[in-house]
């Protein structure tokens, strides 16, 4: 808990920072800052505290997940010093991501419908905000108003679904609301299970599962590269987060009634995202497909459930994270050099910046899952999780699409490789080199020492 | 011991791929050589029992029942052997051409060498799997760098291709983990066990899932279409690795991790496999007859020969297993130096279409006799490592039905016509005048040469040593798959 008061804290400092003149030294600062929340937040493993009346409960698994977050967020905002530098409103910026940090974080230790509503406004609203931050780009604009509309919707589809839940239960604290479906199992309204379905449509609109992803695309596209990956992560992770949360305290009994509905989303989203990335030929837009897709290998888990599911579901977003991290690391200094996210931009890399090649290469690999790299391990726990539950169908569903991920990512990484460069040379700070050596070795790291990151 | 050989390579690769040495070929080649004494080292320190030896466990993955499990017996030692007697020629053989980037090339040729000693050595299926998939990256990037024209298509397909079968076979492992008995583990007893206890179809759907990845590796008719495009395209190093090492793993996987895995269900499919395996044969070496590019025709013959090491395997017999190990060493040797005589062909004259070749004997004596004992070898004639081979395998495979040992026979036959075409087409005939100027062999390729074809007269005249590596190693194999079957044949 302590953790949120810390990056609660930044936020607001970095508020008055632009009162106190203290611009230049922000980013750090709040680099320092975000580290120390990290070392406070994991003091707090093993206590599972609850706070405010039980609304929220610091268990291993929000510590877990909030920690990620943070370490996400750390990493983002060292990514993000060159793109402050540039900015003239660092300091709202910075705080918007700060409360986007802190929204995330009451989406993983929620045990109250009002929090789980409470942090998803607090995250889209900041959200909403940054997509549109470059005022004079039309893409940009278009971006965050078609997000700030699909996302109203969504959260209007979640606030209807939880009245109607708390109509048939009579609670809002997730312990109580499956206490009472257990003890009432055969009487409960057909308006409950409404409300579940409805509650499920608006997280899959917040994890942007097909048919729901529709904002995707153009809000990833729109927005500045670098929202784009706090999109792309910290957001997924907490929306993920979230739905696991709801979906193994909450309605673990009712799971069958939603089952069709969930199962039916998740192999939509695997074919109709795989499929549809194969089609694009900006890498931005393409690397929104694909968060697209590998939220449908965590949505397969999520159907399957059973034994091993939080580790898993932990283990996939902080691989796909790290790797996602990487690509849009890369991508933004290809864009600020190419004016352009095009595939083509990214002709000849290897002969102009082996180094900057190799952390592209080793990104789309983890994503596309190649051993020894993280995203091996988590594509494989995802799947050994979905066969121990009988679902071997939508595993080979699973091995296709992912084939059919190989065949878009490397894309990216033949026009690396093997196209003709453009001329003139990559230059690259000792900052972002350092930035992607870690993250490289984290994608490595992981794969190879997984021990370090199954904690649940 | 095999931490060694496994970890060597790596350090080696790392060190090329981190400091980009000025003289890479040349550490490269000295870093392989290191290699090859420690795996010659190995054959004095394991007795030949037949049993796993200089074992080597330590929990890797403990939530997942994952161990760092490798171990040695006479199969693994000799694919191991195969491939740290291949890597140290195939690096020296690149010496002829400048090579671009020469840190990454040497870099990514050791990488592989440690990703196949593993696959070689592992006792753990996780393990397994995940060396078999690190050997693939190496080989891409090697295509896709250095090779010839339309490959970033060709790399793409041969990747998506050989993924496709090994996601299979990820599948059917998991299948085969949740079977283990008690806390699940992937370690290989656990998998015998695992997939002994499980029904016959069961079995079936698990052989078939491992089946599929194994047959697009050698690769098997009809999951062959990515070979001859991949081999004509790849460099010459590249084409080294897949045919002499690489498509070993995928004879390999058959004999260790799914005849003793499950057996009832690769009894199923047997039949299956052996006919598409002869086909292979007969529609390969058809196709090779009609080739016009050298390499390609190569590439075709390899097809044929590999369908008969399959055929052999899969009639689950001891002959057919011992002439399947056996065959592994002698297709890999003379299929290195097929490539590479092509190899100095092609970087004299810079055409390898056949029918612009030929003569090159009166300029080139000593290269003439050198491709005549490995066409010798290639055609399985008697005091050659091919004979020996295919012995074994088409008198395995006679012995299973009599009329698919004939079909499976007709491969020494047809190859005769397609290499001896070949050989009088390149070296007999009229000189013209790309071949009238032909330099013969230089003192570094005689370094390659000679002991490969020495060799391939060795283990054809006097083959018991290598038999005797692997028999007690093959009997143990069919003893275990016998457990539930009943003795085999």
């Amino acid at each position: 808990m302590n953790a949120l008061y810390v990056i609660c804290g930044l936020g607001v400092a970095s508020l008055v920072a632009e009162l106190l003149h203290l611009k230049k030294w922000l980013i750090p600062f709040l680099v320092l800052g975000i580290a120390a929340a990290t070392v406070v937040g994991v003091r707090d493993w093993n206590t599972n505290v609850s706070y405010f009346h039980g609304m929220v409960v610091m268990d291993n698994i929000a510590i877990s997940f909030s920690t990620l977050i943070c370490v996400i967020a750390f990493f983002w905002f060292w990514m993000a010093n060159n793109y402050f530098h540039k900015e003239t409103h660092v300091t709202d910026q910075a705080a918007l991501v700060l409360f986007v940090i802190v929204g995330g974080m009451v989406l993983t230790s929620f045990n109250n419908m009002a929090m789980l509503f409470l942090g998803i406004e607090i995250l889209s609203l900041s959200l909403y905000v940054l997509a549109g931050s470059r005022k004079e780009s039309l893409l940009s604009n278009e971006a965050a108003f078609k997000y700030f509309l699909m996302g109203s919707f969504a959260t209007g589809f979640l606030l209807m679904g939880i009245a109607l839940v708390y109509g048939a239960t009579g609670f809002f604290h997730l312990d109580k609301v499956a206490g009472y479906i257990q003890t009432h199992s055969t009487g409960l309204p057909g308006f409950f299970y409404a409300g579940v379905l409805l509650i499920v449509v608006g997280m899959a609109f917040k994890v942007s599962a097909v048919p729901f992803h529709f904002w995707a695309p153009d809000v990833y596209e729109g927005s500045p590269t670098l929202i784009t990956a706090l999109m792309s992560t910290v957001v997924k992770v907490a929306a993920f987060a979230a739905f696991f949360r709801l979906l193994a305290y909450c309605f673990p009994q009712v799971h069958s009634s939603v089952h069709l509905a969930l199962l039916v989303i998740t192999v939509l989203t695997l074919v109709v995202a795989n499929v549809t990335a194969v089609y694009q030929i900006n890498v931005k837009r393409m690397l929104a497909y694909s968060s697209v897709g590998h939220a449908g290998y965590i949505l397969l888990a999520l159907v399957a459930g059973g034994r091993g599911l939080g580790n898993a579901i932990f283990y996939y977003l902080a691989a796909y994270s790290a790797a996602t991290l990487t690509a849009f690391c890369v991508l933004d200094l290809i864009e600020q050099q190419h004016a352009s996210a095009s595939v083509d931009s990214f002709n000849g890399l290897f002969k102009r910046s082996p180094f900057f090649a190799l952390a592209m290469s080793v990104a789309l690999l983890s994503l596309a899952g190649i051993p020894p790299l993280a995203g091996f391990l988590g594509k494989y726990m995802v799947f050994a999780i979905a066969i121990n539950q009988g679902y071997l169908n939508l595993v080979i569903l699973g091995v296709v699409t992912s084939l059919i991920g190989v065949f878009y990512y490397f894309r990216v990484i033949v026009a690396m490789y093997f196209k003709e460069p453009p001329p003139g040379t990559l230059a690259l700070s000792l900052s972002t080199k350092v930035l992607l050596a870690v993250l490289m070795v984290l994608s490595l790291g992981m794969g190879i020492f997984p021990n370090l990151v199954l904690v649940l | 011991m095999i931490g060694f050989l496994i970890f060597w390579p790596l350090v080696a690769s790392l060190a090329l791929f981190a400091l980009r040495p000025q003289n890479a070929k040349v550490l490269a080649f000295v870093a392989s050589l290191v290699e090859l004494v420690a795996s010659l080292l190995a054959i004095v320190l394991i007795d030949h029992s037949g049993a796993v030896q200089l074992i080597i466990t330590t929990p890797w993955i403990a939530s997942l029942g994952v161990d760092f499990y490798v171990g040695i017996d006479g199969i693994s030692l000799l694919l191991v052997l195969l491939t740290t007697t291949l890597v140290p020629l195939i690096i020296l053989s690149s010496y002829g051409q400048p090579v671009q980037q020469p840190p990454i090339f040497y870099g990514l040729i050791l990488f592989m060498q440690m990703a196949l000693v593993g696959v070689f050595t592992a006792r753990d299926g996780f393990l397994f799997y995940v060396f078999w998939e690190m050997a693939l990256i190496p080989i891409y990037f090697i295509c896709l760098i250095w090779g010839g024209a339309d490959r970033a298509r060709i790399t793409l397909k041969f990747f998506i291709y050989t993924l496709a079968g090994s996601l299979f076979m990820l599948v059917g492992l998991i299948y085969l983990y949740l079977h283990t008995p008690g806390v699940h583990t992937f370690n290989i007893h656990a998998l015998y066990q695992a997939g002994h206890s499980m029904s016959a179809p069961k079995q079936g759907l698990c052989s078939g899932m491992f089946f599929v990845a194994f047959a697009i590796k050698m690769p098997i008719f009809p999951f062959h279409t990515w070979q001859p495009d991949t081999y004509t395209v790849a460099p010459t190093q590249g084409t080294m690795l897949l045919s002499g090492i690489m498509l070993k793993m995928g004879i390999y996987g058959l004999i260790r991790w799914l005849i003793p895995v499950v057996p009832i269900g690769v009894a199923s499919w047997a039949f299956t496999a052996i006919v598409l395996s002869v086909i292979g044969i007969v529609y390969a070496s058809c196709l090779a007859i009609i080739q016009v590019d050298f390499k390609r025709l190569i590439a075709y013959s390899s097809i044929a020969h590999v369908g008969l090491i399959s055929a052999g395997a899969m009639t689950l017999s001891k002959i057919g297993m011992q002439g399947a190990v056996i065959q592994m060493w002698s297709h890999g040797l003379i299929v290195f130096a097929l490539f590479y005589i092509i190899d100095i062909i092609s970087e004299r004259t810079k055409t390898r279409t056949l029918s612009e070749l030929g003569g090159i004997r009166q300029a080139a004596p000593l290269l003439t006799t050198v491709f005549m004992v490995v066409t010798l070898g290639s055609v399985a004639l008697p005091f050659t490592s091919g004979f020996v081979g295919e012995f074994l395998l088409i008198n395995s495979l006679v012995k299973y039905k009599v009329i698919v040992g004939a079909m499976a026979g007709l491969t020494t036959i047809l190859g005769a016509v397609y290499m001896f075409r070949t050989f009088q087409r390149t070296m007999l005939g009229e000189s013209n005048s790309l071949t009238q100027v032909f330099a013969d062999l230089t003192v570094r390729e005689k370094v390659i040469l000679y002991p490969v074809v020495a060799l391939i007269v060795l283990i054809g005249v006097y083959p018991a040593p290598l038999l005797g590596l692997s028999e007690l190693a093959v009997n143990n194999v069919l003893t275990i798959a016998s457990q539930v079957t009943g003795p085999m044949k």
